[in-house]
């Protein structure tokens, strides 16, 4: 029954979707109010229809309905009702499901937010999602239906992999998806821009939200599965540049410089043209991210079992939507008018810079994931692009760009005095020489990178919080005027800051845990002690326990520094049997100066263990940057000024003028 | 029914990969010297594990990481350099074996390409800022008092400077 | 028109005409085999327990077409592929040689024994070093290799009907005629 309620309204929303899809645009073109205010309706039915077919599936596998092929073959009764229900989204069909359900999600937001745009522009856009929405709901309706039926239902369900049942791994795919899905809103703003024929200041205004909540939500879905790698895959890994991981960090690239040319477009009314390819440009890095991802084209732990006929539907549909959206670019985008002009130092420059360096990373990831494929092509020879590769050409890019960041919010708009903006950063220099001079002192024999590393850390920090001291005045004014001041500085002024801030953070964890890591992995027997990064690690012995669904063989660990208090680890390395595999849990002890990273593995048949102990600094300091870059982007969402809309004009009377002057 | 084959098939043969690659944390023989030890993990870090994605055989628990390791450590110590220690491996596996693909004619865009890229894109800004005019050819004329004033009535809690 | 604005739909034009191809015709998982036209790699190993006398790399030089099959019984999918195999030994098409690949000698000699030995003669690989001499990094490979000891051919993955009748029948046929 649910399943075919779910059928239904999956049709019913299909069916919304083409409607949503076109009619809009001809009442765009014939500004016929009725058809455009047709897009708002059709995009509340639509959400709440594919709200109701999520909830079916939901359904089906919280009560464990094994007549669902999908729940068949992706659940179990045993499984806790948590990762039942996350069990929805841990497949193709239901990940699929989740996509077009946070699609229309969008929709159904710019409908309600959007009050305040012009109705062919509102129109435009939500017709735009209702027509990706269309492409996503054939594909799944054809290709990928997660109500299909298996008759005879079989006992029990076939998916108890113990990989997916983790929190991390759970809340990982909303966040990215809302990410990726988010930039389709920009996707459609700039399609019908570009229709419309004019991109002005209030559309940049109006697109900047969006973009926000996308960069932020993809921010922290790609921490996510980071931090997921870090403690499940027991090796401490956190980052390897697989295939499916540079699918989102690619659009992740672009969405941020989007943000960035985008307050460009908004304040100076320039970089137009370059701005609504950016933001195609990065919608397309998420379609073809979906595709690399289910096609088989690709190999990567990732990678949903691909099939080759789904591989052909996403390919046709990128090859429209990308491939439609390019040329219309192509078509319109020479009519433009430009705008402002500015100086190469200015503002403006910097967040060209800003722009070029995120686009060459990003050409570049792109570069060297579909490389293999490229060369497989062309000569049959098989080529593997892996970490050294991406570190080295990332890194050249990630310097520069770092140095600029402490820079550009200092530069006016239009024309900039590079001087100035050095003397008012000299303490960041100064703390950035301190840092890096500190850290050669103390490094035994450490890389020069972690210098450099440390040095860029201390210099952005430290400038960013310069910045946003200069502008409330602190110690310049008076204490009550900077707090005025800091109170009535727009949300976006401080979200920039804290946004900043948290990549210095990410560049300390990044450099400190990547230079200084120490790691001992050998054979310990029970009561022996290592020492390791200056902590030391007794070794209290093994036992054989019995968990929920596995056995496990579990070490038990003391960790003290200095002979002071000592903390239990337990590293644990189970068999599962349903279906059979065997996975480390490491025993992580995070603290803000290092995380402990404890492995325990086989016996080595003399009473010995063999394990693996690391000492990672300030890595946590990853995870908390990231963290921290989401509260920056969130907070400048809830500007007062985005939720109003674009400024309107304000008249002012000025002595000795005869006519008001707008401002 | 054929779709549930299909996916236990699948299933099971990443089961099998699985065990592999999900595996025990290592128990193997160092080597003594812990120069050639640190050689031996060096040259490691940069052999792909065939059977995992984009890690190095370092990185890995997979049996065949184990087995390559050892390899490695073997000729070492039977005094190969670097180079015969990875070409060991590349005769039996091919280039593919290396995580860092090594600078060939077929290689040579993927090393050159972010450098052309970044190339291209900075003639692109060039011409963009150079065919726009530039702002220095915009003459600005110094506010008079009465300007000065309203700018300030206007704007009164922003910088009280002016515009250079 | 304008070549920066055309530039973008044809990067991605390009893009698209080979994510088409590969869908089509590449696989990634298969890693071609470095040793065609080379002669197999000298071993000589004893055979697994109760099942045929031991295999060495002479043995795969007898003038006529032979394949040398890596298998375990750990392997869940060499069953998929030992029935093909059995039914070969049954025809007498062509000579099958087992490499038993990283495995207990008793638990290779029980699986054997519960599915039928299509091997004519079997070597235990327990380190695996010969395997690695081979090329092979996954369980089941099969190798076609020809009369005069050269390897012909690597097939990754089980051997189905379909890849026996396209890959190693013409082989057969080339070289035993």
């Amino acid at each position: 029954m649910v399943a075919e309620l779910g059928q239904f309204v999956l049709v019913l929303a299909l069916v919304t979707a083409i409607c949503q899809g076109i009619l809009p645009l001809i009442g765009a073109h014939k500004q016929n109010a009725a058809l455009m205010k047709l897009a708002e309706n059709a995009s509340f039915v639509q959400f709440a229809a594919l709200t109701g077919a999520f909830i079916c599936l939901t359904v089906g596998y919280v009560t464990s309905d094994f007549s669902i092929l999908n729940v068949a073959s992706n659940s179990h009764s045993l499984k806790p009702l948590l990762y039942k229900i996350s069990g929805v989204w841990g497949n193709h069909e239901g990940s699929l499901l989740l996509w077009v359900w946070i699609l229309a999600l969008f929709g159904f937001a710019v409908a309600l937010f959007g009050r305040n745009l012009p109705d062919s522009l509102k129109a435009r856009v939500l017709a735009i999602q209702g027509l990706i929405g269309v492409g996503f709901l054939l594909f799944v309706l054809f290709t990928s239906n997660p109500f299909e039926r298996l008759v005879p239902a079989p006992f029990d369900g076939n998916g108890l992999n113990p990989l997916l049942q983790d929190p991390g791994l759970a809340f990982h795919p909303p966040f990215l998806y809302l990410g990726y899905v988010g930039l389709s809103v920009t996707f459609s703003f700039a399609i019908a821009a570009l229709i419309e024929g004019k991109v002005d200041p209030a559309w940049a205004r109006w697109v900047r939200p969006w973009t926000l909540a996308a960069w932020a939500f993809l921010t922290i879905g790609i921490a996510l599965g980071s931090w997921w790698a870090y403690y499940e895959l027991g090796w401490g890994g956190w980052w390897f540049w697989d295939p499916v991981e540079n699918a989102s960090f690619m659009p992740w690239l672009a969405a941020t410089a989007l943000l960035h040319s985008a307050i460009v477009v908004e304040k100076r009314d320039t970089l137009k043209n370059w701005t609504i390819l950016l933001a195609i440009i990065a919608f397309s890095l998420s379609l073809l991210g979906t595709f690399l991802v289910r096609s088989g084209v690709l190999n990567s732990v990732h990678a949903f079992a691909s099939d080759p006929a789904r591989g052909v539907f996403i390919l046709m549909f990128l090859v429209f939507v990308i491939g439609g959206s390019l040329v219309l670019y192509a078509v319109r985008a020479p009519a433009m008018k430009g705008g402002g002009l500015f100086a190469p130092i200015s503002r403006e420059g910097a967040l060209v810079l800003n722009n070029l360096l995120l686009s060459t990373a990003a050409a570049t990831v792109l570069l060297g994931t579909l490389y293999p494929i490229f060369l497989d092509a062309f000569t049959g020879e098989k080529v593997s692009v892996g970490p050294p590769y991406f570190n080295a050409t990332f890194l050249p890019l990630a310097v520069p760009l770092v140095i600029a960041m402490a820079f550009g919010p200092f530069l006016p708009w239009k024309r900039a005095d590079l001087g100035s903006a050095l003397s008012r950063l000299k303490f960041a220099m100064f703390a950035a020489l301190i840092v890096l001079g500190l850290t050669w002192w103390l490094q035994t024999d450490g890389p020069i990178l972690a210098l450099v590393g440390m040095g860029l850390f201390a210099w952005l920090l430290v400038g960013s919080l310069i910045e946003w001291a200069d502008r409330i005045r602190l110690f310049r004014a008076p204490f009550n005027s900077s707090w005025r001041r800091m109170v009535t500085l727009p949300r976006s002024a401080h979200g920039m800051t804290i946004a900043h801030i948290g990549v210095a953070l990410v560049v300390l964890g990044i450099t400190a845990s990547e230079a200084w890591q120490s790691e001992r992995l050998g054979i310990m027997k029970p009561g022996e002690t290592v020492t390791v990064g200056s902590y030391d690690f007794k070794f209290n012995g093994a036992e054989q326990i019995v968990g929920p669904n596995y056995n496990a063989l579990r070490g038990s660990f003391t960790a003290s520094k200095h002979g002071g208090a000592g903390y239990q680890m337990f590293p644990e390395q189970r068999v599962y049997t349903d279906p059979p595999m065997m996975t480390t849990e490491a025993a992580i002890r995070p603290m803000l100066t290092a995380d402990l990273y404890v492995v325990i593995g086989d016996e080595d048949g003399a009473g010995g263990y063999a394990t693996r102990i690391y000492h990672k600094p300030f890595i946590s300091w990853i995870w908390l940057g990231c963290l921290t870059m989401f509260f920056g982007g969130f907070l400048s969402l809830s500007d007062r000024r985005l939720r109003l809309g674009a400024p309107k004009k304000r008249q002012v009377e000025i002595k000795g003028k005869e006519a008001p002057t707008h401002i | 029914m054929s779709a549930i084959f299909r996916s236990g098939f699948i299933a099971t043969i990443f089961a099998v990969f699985f065990i592999a690659s999900a595996g025990a944390v290592f128990v193997e023989k160092q080597l003594e010297d812990p120069a050639q030890e640190i050689r031996a993990r060096e040259i490691s870090e940069g052999i792909r594990c065939l059977v995992c994605q984009n890690q190095s055989i370092m990185d890995s628990n997979a049996d065949l990481a184990r087995d390559l390791r050892q390899i490695v450590r073997e000729r070492i110590l039977a005094g190969d350099s670097d180079a015969q220690v990875k070409n060991f491996l590349v005769v039996r596996y091919g280039d593919w074996v290396l995580l860092d693909p090594p600078f060939k004619l077929r290689t040579a865009i993927l090393w050159l390409g972010p450098l052309v890229i970044f190339l291209l894109g900075g003639i692109a800004v060039i011409m963009f800022v150079r065919g726009r005019g530039n702002a220095d050819d915009v003459e600005t004329v110094p506010l008079t008092a009465e300007e000065e004033a309203n700018f300030k009535h206007i704007l009164p809690d922003d910088n009280n400077e002016l515009p250079k | 028109m304008r070549l920066r604005f055309l530039a973008p739909v044809l990067t991605f034009s390009a893009i698209a005409v080979i994510m088409w191809y590969a869908l089509f015709n590449l696989d990634p998982s298969e890693i071609p085999s470095e040793l065609l036209s080379k002669p197999v790699p000298e071993f000589s190993l004893s055979g697994v327990p109760g099942y045929g006398p031991d295999l060495a790399s002479t043995d795969l030089k007898t003038g006529k077409v032979t394949l040398l099959n890596v298998f375990a019984s750990w392997c869940v999918a060499c069953l998929a592929e030992h029935p093909l195999f059995m039914e070969l030994k049954k025809q007498g098409k062509v000579d099958i040689y087992g490499l038993n690949y990283k495995d207990k000698p008793d638990a290779a000699a029980k699986w054997l024994k519960r599915n039928g030995n299509p091997y004519v003669k079997t070597g235990m690989d327990e380190k695996g070093r010969v395997g690695i001499d081979f090329g092979v990094y996954g369980v089941p490979e099969t190798f076609v290799i020809g009369p005069d000891g050269k390897i012909l051919d690597k097939i990754i993955g089980p051997v189905s009907q379909d890849i026996y009748e396209q890959r190693i029948e013409p082989l057969l046929e080339e070289n035993n005629s």
